[in-house]
């Protein structure tokens, strides 16, 4: 019930016109960068996060959650229509959203999956606002030591447990933790890894990194295979309403794909990949009409795109209540709360609740919108997906660019930008996972605090970490979540099942 | 996926795996000249350790793989693109390091980009990106109030 006051106090933040009109710009905003192929929400995030820079914290996450929700309904417009899902959250729903477009089919295609992220997120926020409350209760109660396996729970499940390969993604990871040691370390006032270059002192942004990172390494990915893979758009023709019988087909999969996604976005596991093809495997078994499926079943859309958007909601749980990012897209939140000095956690809920509150009540604000624009302005959506593909990649160069150097103006921010595109571009190739680098940028410097902070309590005892029984039964499981995909190959290989 | 290389030692696997051994290197020496300022904890080294430590259990993991030859199947390379959009950024980086301003080197890239996914208008394309690039420089440090480095194009503004 005090979750319920907690919201109905954050909706009186909400409501404030100049409030809903930075929802609506972030609506918006989110959604057009997020149609753009190659642009998935963490993207998204990072790209619009200077525009943001000299707003009010509120107004400017407010924005944010707008960007959040609007970025993951844009993606899946852009799977739907040309197969090229800008992140591999909306992998599934390209498989038959894609085929659904190629069959004329496009419009119910996209209401379904605008109706079922609608769903999935208001039911999946309404879980946020539950369950928050309790979270944060309990992570008053934890230590530092509690906090820092807390963070290997993390670490582990973002990098190792669930992708192709543990050791590549356990490679992504350590080379994002390294990039964490850059800088001048607060507590002690020595600089690391900085070999006297000044920008360095001050660490790497975040958001240098992660537009290095999926814009220009995208950019120099998709053009060096230009020569193989050609994009093409799917127009929408035929009616954008969903039949009654649309409708009888689409309920049952939004129900059951936020049921995966929003407890598997809220405990620390890992992205909304795992949800939305355990959501497309289901709706492939329990349909009645298995014959649609390869051909563009409706099903196969309504679940997985439920499954992302509840995931997406999942993931601010222990985003807000832990400080606990577990995708990049998340990264890139946690990201725009540091950039005005604030700390999710359970002390932002005690000390800001209007901010908290003010947010979680923004994301259903956000989500009606979406629902409300999104069909209506499906044409609109559509155009920009046919800017041409030169024009298109260098108008995300150019943004990328800008945004870097407004951020930080200095051309060796920019130097950094291309080196991490460059290192992008090789991770693609060699198939090394790019969001872990960026969850350990961001949480690495976190971690080392909370551990370093329980190693002084101790006086360098390391046994502190097992000797509480949260930590040891947190690192208990980090080790499981690491030694599993080992014993058990295969483990989240959906991707090699699909193809 | 194609399992024709199955089996083959991978050499862009092994190098990945030096590199990562020489990044493991790298940490553990500038670990090695910081100063412990407790006496009882090992302060700013102890995450420096661990990362160099885990890097180099990873290049051990990887050269593994690629003598296993386990990496992905990769498809060919065309290199003229990727020259292109660094050569754009290059320019870009120069320009604002010796002061020849914002919107010129955007406009390179814009054009450098656009030619490394296929254009062949290069002229018109350069010309396009000095508009973008305007309008964005006058957006940005009018509306937002954001400084963006200047040249002698952007005083005029």
């Amino acid at each position: 019930m005090e979750a319920f006051v907690s919201l109905a106090h954050g909706l009186t933040v909400a409501i404030q016109p100049m409030n809903l009109l930075f929802a609506l710009i972030g609506v918006l905003l989110g959604t057009a960068v997020g149609v753009l192929p190659g642009i998935g929400p963490a993207l998204t995030v990072a790209l619009l996060l200077p525009i943001t820079f000299k707003l009010d914290p509120a107004g400017s996450i407010i924005m944010f959650a707008g960007i959040y929700y609007g970025g993951m309904y844009g993606g899946s417009t852009t799977a739907i229509l040309i197969n090229t899902p800008g992140e591999s959250a909306s992998m599934a729903t390209a498989l038959e959203g894609n085929l659904m477009a190629k069959a004329g089919r496009g419009g119910p295609a996209l209401a379904t999956s605008a109706i079922g992220s609608f769903v999935a997120g208001t039911i999946a926020t309404l879980g946020l606002t539950l369950l928050a409350p309790y979270l944060v209760e309990l992570a008053v109660r934890f230590g530092p030591e509690d906090y820092f396996a807390l963070m290997c729970v993390a670490f582990v499940t973002v990098s190792a447990t669930f992708g192709d390969s543990p050791v590549r993604g356990l490679t992504s990871l350590f080379i994002g933790l390294l990039l964490g040691l850059v800088g001048i370390d607060i507590l002690s006032g020595q600089s690391r890894l900085s070999f006297g270059v000044p920008e360095l002192y001050d660490n790497i942004e975040v958001t240098t990194l992660a537009v290095g990172l999926f814009a220009v390494g995208e950019a120099l990915y998709v053009a060096s295979r230009r020569h193989i893979h050609e994009e093409k758009l799917e127009a929408v023709r035929g009616s954008l309403w969903m039949t009654k019988e649309d409708w009888k087909r689409s309920w049952k999969p939004w129900l059951r794909g936020t049921l995966y996604g929003f407890p598997i976005g809220a405990l620390p596991a890992g992205g909304a990949e795992i949800p939305t093809f355990l959501s497309y495997a289901t709706e492939k078994r329990l349909t009645k009409h298995p014959e649609d499926f390869g051909k563009g079943a409706i099903e196969g859309v309504a679940g997985p795109e439920a499954a992302n958007n509840a995931s997406a909601a999942g993931t601010l749980v222990p985003l807000l209540t832990l400080g606990l990012p577990t995708s990049a897209t998340a990264a890139m939140m946690l990201a725009g709360f540091q950039q005005y000095g604030l700390n999710p956690g359970p002390l932002l809920f005690a000390e800001r609740p209007d901010l908290v509150w003010g947010l979680i009540a923004s994301l259903f604000i956000a989500n009606g919108m979406l629902l409300v624009l999104n069909l209506p302005l499906v044409g609109l959506w559509v155009r920009l997906l046919s800017i041409p593909q030169p024009w298109l990649y260098a108008g995300i160069l150019v943004f990328a660019t800008m945004g870097t150097i407004a951020a930080n103006p200095s051309p060796v921010e920019l130097v950094m930008l291309t080196v991490f595109g460059v290192l992008g571009f090789l991770m693609r190739r060699f198939d090394f996972p790019i969001a872990p680098v960026v969850v350990g940028l961001i949480l690495g410097p976190v971690a080392e605090s909370q551990l370093r902070r329980a190693l002084s309590i101790s006086l360098g005892d390391p046994m502190v970490l097992l000797e509480s029984p949260i930590s040891a039964t947190l690192l208990f499981i980090a080790l499981v979540a690491l030694v599993a995909p080992f014993v058990l190959k295969g483990l989240g290989r959906f991707k090699a099942v699909e193809d | 996926m194609s399992t024709s290389s199955h089996r083959r030692i991978d050499a862009a696997g092994l190098v990945i795996a030096l590199i990562l051994l020489v990044l493991a290197g790298l940490v553990w020496w500038d670990m090695s000249k910081l100063q412990i300022l407790s006496p009882y904890d090992l302060g700013p080294k102890v995450m420096p350790i661990i990362v160099s430590a885990g890097l180099a259990i990873l290049a051990i993991g990887n050269a593994i793989s690629a003598f296993r030859g386990e990496l992905p199947a990769r498809d060919s390379l065309d290199w003229r693109p990727i020259i292109l959009i660094l050569g754009g950024l290059a320019a870009l980086i120069l320009l604002i390091a010796f002061g020849g301003g914002f919107i010129i080197g955007t406009a390179l890239l814009f054009a450098t980009t656009s030619a490394a996914f296929g254009r062949r208008a290069f002229l018109v394309d350069l010309l396009i990106g000095f508009v973008v690039a305007l309008i964005v420089y006058v957006l940005f440090s009018k509306l937002l109030a954001l400084s963006l480095p200047t040249g002698p194009l952007e005083r005029l503004i």
